[in-house]
């Protein structure tokens, strides 16, 4: 490979900019434009490397230093969801599997973590007043005079960090077993994962002893004793969720740059290829769906340390849609754009929410649709065009500083068409 | 015929039908190593079918398809794949984003479970196949170009490349020459001969020419049943094979 002459790559490079407009994270991959040494595992580009960092110390440094800690952690409980968002790139930009029920997996990873918080907090002293004290306040008020069994093993916290990504996992699992090796796909996936969520949302609502019904489970107060409701706790909880998702965002972009993303964008586009080359096509889906469930399960137990209680209005349809326009905002592709379209979203609702009151879902309405209409590709695709723009003016600006012979050649045209460019 | 040995590739009794109609009807035949067999028929014959069945793309509905002994009808297309039968489509079916060395590398037959494929490392020996398959199909300077940039001859000899790569004992070729130039022709021509050493490759082509400069054995068929077989000169002068290709 070292061995080809510059002339093919400058060619491929070329192609791979027009080309693969549609589809940017296929571009000078696996070629020799790869950055060396550690980056050189998640990222194909300086500039993806640099978005990376940028986005890492917007989060870690920009958002703690001027944020009021109120707006912190509201910016924390955003954060949560650009976990689902993250494995809705991964399983739908990447394996082109659209799941409108991801609140599922986020809502029973918030369950097990809530579970466990609920149990803390419902010890004998605290419930004394209860005519059966040691066990959740709903559960008392809905009759219930034991714990139920299911509960039962949450006392354990490390049963509870086991559960948090295993039950939603194994529940993917099922599903996606189910359904991609009878070849369901597109639409029909898409409708089912959403009849999951329906389900599992009127389940949780109907099953009110057992689960704290349609206010879901509050009240939470400890995590092994620490208070985690004050500004401090929730700050500690804000930086940990924070690494969290940035080492999820670095598996991702792993896992992008491997095989395993390559063959996800190659059964995307041409599955019977990836089938007869001898890989079961059934499982690799299965595989991302299970990692995106639990990148999701992950992000809703970090949201009920956060925000302090869990509930169904996280698990149904409309939070699982609101998350799939989260990703889409972002660029499907775009793996940091999961990250961006989250916070844009869900500042975007905070801002309409408190200055228009009467308006805010009509604006957030307009908002989606507008995006849609101006930004096919989201972010990403802003993005593009804005560094091409750029690219383009720092061109004509400085066009005597060519980079290749071909350019070389041309800088004097080139020069004369840029000047003319802010 | 089939008790006396076992042969690499016994098809027999082999039926489908698509709502009533019998695209593949009680057909048998058998293949064995480094032999390069046509199937031709006129269309609607059930070519591709044939194809699809043997790969596991079709279920069929009675007879068999015994590969090296081992019944294939009841296996998935990844676990045919994996016994050793690669297929390559009518059209090119090439991934025309990847460059022509990722083309290769992902058909390489490690690391196909998911974890595997993520974990998947370009090791020496990855690279060393790849520059070999690449030689054998003439892609050796367009390694690091995306297949796009590709001839329509260069992706079809890519998804020769493709199979090749996994060392299949058979292989199946869908139309390998259709679209391609005379002087493509000649090449493909020139690579099938060198391919089927060692293994079995069947090709369903329409050039009657083309097969007359590859084919070691023809099977015809005619409105999914065997028709006739032998070399391509007892097949030309065959009353029956005229009759179907000429008319009445």
């Amino acid at each position: 490979m070292d061995a080809t002459t510059k002339e093919p790559e400058i060619v491929a490079t070329a192609s791979a900019v027009t080309v693969a407009s549609a589809t940017p994270s296929t571009k000078s991959k696996g070629t020799g434009s790869s950055l060396p040494g550690f980056w050189g595992k998640f990222f194909s580009t300086a500039a993806e490397r640099n978005a990376f960092l940028l986005v890492a110390a917007l989060i870690l440094l920009v958002f703690p230093a001027l944020l009021s800690p109120f707006r912190l952690s509201l910016v924390g409980k955003y954060l949560t969801y650009a976990f689902v968002g993250l494995g809705l790139v991964v399983c739908w930009g990447y394996g082109g599997i659209l799941s409108l029920g991801q609140g599922v997996f986020f809502g029973l990873g918030g369950y097990c973590m809530a579970m466990f918080l609920k149990l803390e907090a419902s010890d004998p002293v605290s419930t004394a007043i209860q005519s059966t004290p040691g066990i959740p306040d709903f559960m008392d008020w809905n009759q219930l005079t034991a714990l139920p069994m299911f509960w039962k093993p949450f006392k354990s916290f490390l049963f509870t960090a086991a559960a948090i990504p295993i039950v939603p996992g194994i529940l993917a699992l099922i599903i996606g077993a189910a359904m991609f090796k009878r070849r369901v796909g597109g639409v029909y996936f898409a409708i089912i994962t959403q009849t999951v969520a329906a389900i599992l949302s009127i389940l949780i609502i109907g099953q009110q002893g057992f689960t704290g019904g349609v206010n879901g489970i509050t009240d939470l107060k400890t995590l092994h004793g620490w208070d985690i409701r004050p500004d401090h706790a929730k700050s500690i909880l804000y930086f940990i969720n924070a690494g969290l998702l940035l080492v999820a965002t670095l598996l991702c972009y792993h896992l992008s740059r491997s095989k395993l993303g390559r063959l996800l964008l190659a059964m995307r586009d041409k599955e019977d290829r990836v089938r007869f080359s001898g890989y079961s096509v059934a499982n690799l889906k299965t595989f991302v769906f299970v990692f995106g469930a639990i990148l999701s399960a992950i992000g809703g137990a970090m949201f009920t340390l956060q925000v302090g209680f869990m509930s169904p209005s996280f698990v149904g349809i409309v939070p699982s849609i609101e998350m799939v326009i989260c990703a889409a905002l972002g660029g499907r592709e775009w793996i940091l754009g999961a990250i961006l379209g989250t916070l844009v979203v869900n500042f975007g609702k905070t801002f309409f929410s408190e200055r228009f009151p009467e308006l805010w879902l009509f604006l957030i309405g307009a908002l989606f649709i507008g995006v849609v209409m101006v930004f096919p590709n989201g972010l990403a695709g802003l993005r593009r065009d804005a560094l091409a723009k750029a690219w383009a003016g720092f061109r004509g600006r400085f066009g005597k500083t060519p980079l290749s012979p071909n350019d070389l050649a041309q800088s004097g045209l080139a020069g004369a068409g840029g000047t003319e460019k802010p | 015929m089939s008790k006396d040995r076992t042969y690499l590739l016994a098809v027999e009794g082999l039926s489908v039908s698509f709502d009533g109609f019998k695209a593949v009807d009680d057909l048998s035949f058998y293949i064995d190593s480094d032999e390069l067999r046509a199937i031709i028929g006129p269309n609607g014959a059930g070519k591709t079918t044939v194809l699809d069945l043997i790969s596991g793309r079709t279920r069929a509905k009675s007879g068999s398809v015994l590969f090296k002994g081992e019944e294939l009808t009841k296996l998935r297309e990844h676990e045919i794949v994996r016994r050793g039968v690669g297929r390559k489509f009518q059209t090119p079916s090439v991934y025309e984003t990847l460059t022509v060395f990722e083309n290769l590398e992902m058909s390489y037959p490690h690391g196909r479970s998911a974890l595997g494929a993520w974990f998947f490392k370009r090791t020496p020996s990855v690279v060393e196949k790849v520059h070999e398959v690449a030689e054998l199909i003439d892609l050796k300077d367009r390694l690091n170009d995306t297949a796009d940039l590709l001839s329509h001859g260069q992706k079809q000899w890519l998804e020769i490349g493709m199979l090749l790569i996994q060392d299949p004992q058979l292989m199946m070729l869908d139309e390998p020459v259709a679209g391609m130039s005379a002087p493509e022709r000649e090449k493909t021509a020139e690579l099938l001969k060198k391919i089927c050493k060692g293994r079995a490759v069947v090709v369903v082509e329409h050039d009657m020419d083309f097969v007359r400069s590859i084919a070691h054995r023809v099977t015809v068929l005619h409105q999914g049943k065997w028709l006739a077989e032998g070399s391509m000169d007892k097949i030309q002068s065959d009353p029956k094979v005229i009759e179907v290709y000429l008319g009445h």
